[in-house]
């Protein structure tokens, strides 16, 4: 168990050094020169501009920079805005509101998602299994942005059910609209696989044997079923968990609510690159972490995986 | 008559008859989503004359007098806030969603043949090495990665986001076309032909390539649609296209702000979005099962 969780870490910072690097390299890179840009019509003399490029180490060679921006992140520094406030301190005021977001999403998609699924599964065929089939495919073709304003539009405005923006109205009349259209499209994989899973481990060997055995059908399926079709959901759960957080970015926005995904929303159109690699790199970061500590729980629940 | 003989008699025939084509003939969604995306293509290729159908060719032909026009016989998706007509402009943006689509999609495929049969067909230092990019690119949010380099790009056509968008969409197909080389790699045929003393090339490119990209093909379908997607939301948030360039996202972002009092700013937009985007996943759902009746969902 310690080789396979020391190897996971392994390739977590292989992973986070490749995607960190790319995206540094990236930014910084290409052409363009914020420092020149910094003085709007009228360049600021050369002087100060050297003096800005040397405070914020931009005379160096990339690959300093960026081992100086690693460097920093251990120590909680994601980095400083062109107008000297740092980035960290920015984020910290808005994750409350994301992390109510993004977890009312995934609360949404586990339960809906799991319950459906598996309702789905052991209907195998049904007219409500075809339903739900149906409605996982319109689920995830609708771009979320494109859902987002037709729920306000529909929700907010004609229905007057929830409000239409803003996180004034508190959790939860101000979460569930906005978590719901980010937890559809998830919410459709989650109903999709877990149906396949279930339909899978109803075939198996076990459960005929414990259904010959003479258990009752609830705790086949409740105990026994469940426990092995939920595995594949796991892993998925962790990768969708990022996507999570990237989906939060259109959906902060279209909601207005003052989140880590509106700060970034707003960091690209006031063109403030390092706010934007610093959210970045801390939402890639968390999702990173998240798929390690999922895997970890599967390799628990599936000794087979961290035998592998 | 003959046909539904013929299709009661289907089991009986030799697996080779059973091709795919005969799979697919038989399922009207197939022939549905074919037909939507049929439409699309001349609607992608012709937009002027689509456009011209109903008197307004020209989607930058503006009057500033008829903002936010309801749908009307002269305008039948109405105006949108310029007063340009909606309609035509729904009409251009399919050219401008297909042809990212489509060009960041042949990107991808032409990468991923390349590294992921380099891979897949010798193993060793060179699948590491691909083995590993795949990981780092699989590893984080696309989205988030495309934000942060079309953020700091200064220009963005058409053609700078659809090479973005290919930069970090192609570890997905290059993954599934090494798993798919691995799989044929042991077959009998390769090895046959590699013990007759064919070339590597024409081993490559005469047997393990062919047989390889049916279930390519099938994902590649879907990533047209998801990368329809991923462009429109992009634009949406501000980093995607800008004007003068026409696209949905653009129609939608700037709808978004006045959907309060002019709902049909936003509706013929996402239904053009949406139904292209259903009919390409659609399409790449049933080819995967057609070619694959082992995982069909």
């Amino acid at each position: 168990m310690t080789r396979y969780i020391g190897r996971r870490f392994i390739e977590l910072a292989i992973v986070f050094i490749g995607v960190t690097f790319i995206i540094y390299a990236m930014v910084f890179t290409l052409p363009g020169d914020p420092i020149a840009a910094l003085g709007g019509d009228r360049p600021l003399p050369e002087n100060v501009q050297a003096q800005l490029r040397a405070e914020y180490h931009l005379d160096e060679p990339v690959w300093l920079q960026y081992l100086r921006y690693i460097g920093g992140l251990f120590t909680g520094d994601l980095g400083t805005t062109f107008d000297g406030r740092p980035v960290g301190d920015r984020m910290a005021a808005r994750w409350p509101i994301t992390i109510t977001l993004a977890l009312t999403a995934f609360a949404i998609e586990v339960v809906v998602g799991v319950i459906l699924g598996l309702v789905s599964g052991l209907r195998n065929g049904g007219i409500l299994d075809r339903t739900l089939l149906i409605g996982t495919i319109l689920a995830t073709s609708v771009p979320v942005f494109v859902l987002g304003v037709s729920a306000q539009l529909v929700f907010g405005l004609q229905l007057g059910w929830f409000p239409i923006a803003g996180a004034g109205a508190g959790w939860p009349t101000a979460y569930l609209l906005p978590a719901t259209v980010i937890a559809l499209f998830g919410l459709a994989s989650v109903t999709r696989l877990m149906r396949g899973s279930v339909v899978d481990t109803l075939r198996s060997d076990f459960v005929r044997t414990l259904t010959a055995k003479g258990m009752p059908r609830r705790n086949v399926v409740g105990v026994h079923v469940m426990r092995n079709s939920v595995t594949p959901v796991l892993t998925f759960l962790a990768i969708d968990l990022g996507y999570l957080l990237g989906g939060t970015v259109v959906i902060e926005a279209i909601f207005n609510l003052p989140g880590i995904g509106a700060l970034l929303f707003d960091a690209i159109r006031t063109h403030e690159g390092p706010t934007v690699v610093g959210v970045a790199t801390a939402l890639i970061l968390i999702f990173l972490m998240t798929s390690v500590v999922v895997d970890l729980i599967n390799s628990l629940l599936d000794p087979r995986i961290r035998h592998e | 008559m003959s046909e539904q003989l013929a299709s009661q008699q289907a089991p009986l025939v030799t697996p080779g008859d059973r091709s795919v084509w005969t799979t697919l003939r038989k399922r009207p969604l197939f022939w549905i989503c074919s037909a939507a995306l049929g439409v699309l293509a001349v609607i992608a290729v012709l937009p002027g004359p689509i456009a011209g159908l109903f008197g307004q060719p020209d989607p930058r032909a503006c009057d500033l007098s008829r903002s936010a026009q309801e749908p009307s016989p002269t305008h039948v998706f109405g105006t949108d806030l310029q007063g340009c007509d909606i309609f035509a402009n729904v009409v251009h943006g399919t050219q401008t969603s297909l042809f990212i689509g489509l060009l960041t999609t042949i990107l991808c495929l032409v990468i991923a043949m390349v590294l992921g049969t380099i891979a897949g067909y010798y193993g060793g230092v060179a699948d590491r090495i691909v083995s590993r990019l795949t990981d780092v690119f699989l590893g984080f949010p696309f989205l988030l990665g495309a934000i942060v380099v079309l953020n700091s790009a200064g220009t963005r056509s058409a053609l700078t986001v659809s090479l973005v968008l290919a930069f970090f969409s192609w570890p997905t197909l290059s993954r599934l076309v090494r798993s798919s080389v691995r799989t044929v790699r042991g077959a009998e045929y390769v090895q046959a032909a590699s013990a007759m003393g064919l070339t590597d090339r024409r081993i490559l490119l005469g047997h393990v390539v062919p047989n390889s990209l049916g279930p390519v093909l099938a994902i590649a379908t879907t990533m047209v649609g998801s990368v329809i997607v991923a462009e429109s939301t992009l634009t949406f948030l501000g980093v995607g296209l800008r004007q003068p360039s026409i696209s949905w996202g653009l129609q939608l972002s700037t709808a978004q702000s006045y959907f309060q009092s002019d709902p049909h700013l936003l509706v013929f937009p996402s239904l053009f979005l949406t139904v292209t985007v259903l009919s390409l996943i659609t399409l790449g759902d049933i080819l995967r099962d057609a070619l694959d009746p082992k995982g069909r969902s």
